[in-house]
């Protein structure tokens, strides 16, 4: 893995980066990769594929309404708001 | 050069249920910004989801419905990408295991051919929020975020690329809008977004088996903009492959406004969503009792229903298209059949005069003024010839405007027809008397002025005369001499 992958993995995550980890950050990802690398050698076939690691399935809810509104709390926490909206930085195609 | 189209759509219909996917509040549209995002919603911290069963019922019920398997064991991912309506960071989605696995649906063209569309893969996911830009937020520098919609639940329904011209995607598009609505997993209303289009599509020289690059239109909102937007796409990506130019991989807007697609820059590089099996969530298990009773009660289907109006009434293909139209229209059909026993008779009311009246007023059948009882009422007083056809258009007005049932309108507006032979005998006679000279034509040989004298009668019997009365006793008349 090139300093470069790390830099754009970064970028996709919004992670702040200084240029002199990069470097270092590549080469322990390498090592993981590598490790992956030495797994997929195995023979899988017949082995289930993990999804979770606990044996279970999804328990599911009923169809009910249960959260009441709770608007003014939740907006007091947030930075800004305005009739109802929260506010961000513009975003516009 | 010859081109072939190569086209593939992807549906996000929005899930009827009462609450979200992922969280217990509620789903119902147009309520006051934020009013229901809960803090599962919001993505804030500590928070779990946990799946709403009617969701995955319905997901159940579509995949039944186009011959597709249910997979008996099915994984939600995070697709992460970062935009203000989705505070989370992520959507929950499926990727590798969705739940609902090949089927397909057939359309059909307007040649009447029918043509087999495969549906790869059907999957649940939760809908993002809202991006709100209005000039006095924040003082026209900032965009509002309203969650409302966050968490709603969608099923994104991905088509083969088996689709050859803007022509055969609507239909395509129109008819997984029927199949949705008809076994009522979607209200398919698409001014409020419960049903959007993603077009991909692209170019390649006639009679080639590669596929050409592609480009994404995003979020198309109604089947008339895909058809203009898939046009304008075909012209588009033509004028550059026959410059020698090549097509750029990416993400379109159509405008309809300017009736064109636009590359959306911004989306570009989030193309990498990094999915991979959501931690929060186990995977989802579903059994042949669950299938079972999930799709005990799904409504006869479209196809099997347009065929039986066929075989069992004798209707015409075009009439049985327009009645299987939903399942309301085909509901309102059987039952005006049910008392009225002329199927062709009751076919014609309904695709005729009642379709008009809706389609005028914007109304979807459901919200008919006019019920199959009040038309049923109209029929059989066409049927037993207390009134004439034109008289019946009369009728159904005062139908549609709630004057009450069909026997009420014709007494209180007089509207009965006139039977009576004695009665006819008398307007012909006064129409004869009235008009020597075209008497005289008529017996010269001018049989033309024959029309003219039917006009009169009936104008003076106010269009209520029985025209098969009228004409045999003109014609009596006229010739005694």
């Amino acid at each position: 893995m090139q300093s470069s992958d790390v830099a754009r993995i970064a970028h996709l995550a919004k992670l702040a980066t200084d240029a002199s980890e990069l470097e270092q950050y590549a080469s322990e990802l390498t090592a993981i990769l590598t490790l992956v690398e030495q797994m997929n050698r195995l023979d899988t076939a017949g082995v289930e594929p993990l999804a979770h690691p606990l044996e279970l399935t999804q328990r599911l809810r009923p169809d009910v309404v249960t959260e009441p509104d709770q608007r003014e709390g939740f907006q007091r926490h947030a930075p800004l708001t305005e009739d109802g909206f929260y506010l961000v930085p513009r975003v516009i195609e | 050069m010859q081109w072939d189209v190569v086209i593939g759509l992807e549906i996000h219909t929005q899930l009827k249920t009462a609450s979200k996917i992922f969280s217990g509040a509620a789903t119902t549209f147009g309520a006051e910004p934020n009013r229901q995002a809960c803090a599962v919603d919001l993505g804030l911290p500590g928070v779990l989801p946990v799946l709403n069963i009617e969701a995955v019922r319905h997901a159940v019920r579509f995949g039944t419905a186009i011959g597709a398997e249910i997979a008996p064991r099915s994984v939600f991912a995070r697709k992460n990408y970062f935009y203000p309506d989705l505070p989370k960071g992520y959507q929950i989605s499926q990727y590798e295991l969705p739940v609902v696995g090949r089927g397909q649906v057939e359309i059909l063209l307007d040649d009447g051919d029918t043509k087999t569309i495969g549906v790869t893969r059907a999957h649940l996911e939760e809908d993002a929020g809202k991006s709100v830009h209005e000039d006095h937020l924040g003082g026209g520098r900032l965009s509002g975020i309203d969650l409302n919609r966050a968490g709603t639940p969608l099923l994104e329904i991905v088509s083969e690329p088996d689709l050859r011209s803007p022509q055969e995607a609507v239909a395509y598009a129109r008819k997984i809008h029927q199949l949705v609505r008809w076994i009522g997993i979607s209200d398919g209303n698409m001014q409020e977004g419960s049903f959007r289009v993603d077009a991909n599509i692209s170019l390649r020289p006639a009679g080639s088996d590669t596929l050409g690059t592609r480009a994404e239109i995003k979020n198309i909102n109604s089947f008339r903009f895909l058809h203009k937007a898939l046009e304008f796409e075909i012209e588009r990506q033509r004028d550059i492959l026959e410059d020698g130019g090549t097509i750029v991989q990416e993400t379109r807007l159509y405008d309809a406004e300017q009736d064109e697609t636009r590359s959306m820059r911004s989306k570009e590089e989030a193309n990498d969503y990094r999915y991979f099996p959501d931690p929060d969530l186990l995977p989802l298990s579903i059994d042949a009792d669950f299938i079972q009773a999930a799709t005990a009660e799904l409504p006869e289907l479209p196809e099997a229903m347009r065929a039986r109006l066929i075989e069992q009434y004798g209707l015409s293909a075009t009439d049985a298209t327009v009645l299987t139209g939903s399942l309301a229209m085909a509901d309102y059909f059987e039952q005006t059949v049910a008392g009225c026993h002329d199927a062709k008779l009751a076919a014609n009311w309904i695709t005729g005069s009642l379709a008009a009246a809706l389609n005028k007023a914007d109304l979807d059948i459901e919200h008919s003024p006019v019920s199959p009882a009040q038309l049923i009422g109209l029929l059989q007083r066409i049927q037993d010839n207390s009134i004439s056809g034109k008289i019946a258009k009369q009728v159904f007005d005062g139908l549609w405007q709630g004057e009450g049932d069909a026997d009420a309108i014709i007494a209180a507006r007089g509207l009965t027809q006139i039977t009576d032979t004695g009665a006819i005998d008398s307007l012909v006679e006064a129409v004869m008397a009235a008009n020597p000279q075209q008497v005289e034509q008529y017996r010269a040989g001018k049989e033309k002025v024959f029309g003219f004298f039917v006009g009169q009668v009936m104008k003076q019997s106010q269009g209520k005369a029985n025209p098969a009365l009228v004409n045999q006793l003109l014609k009596d008349k006229l010739a005694g001499g």
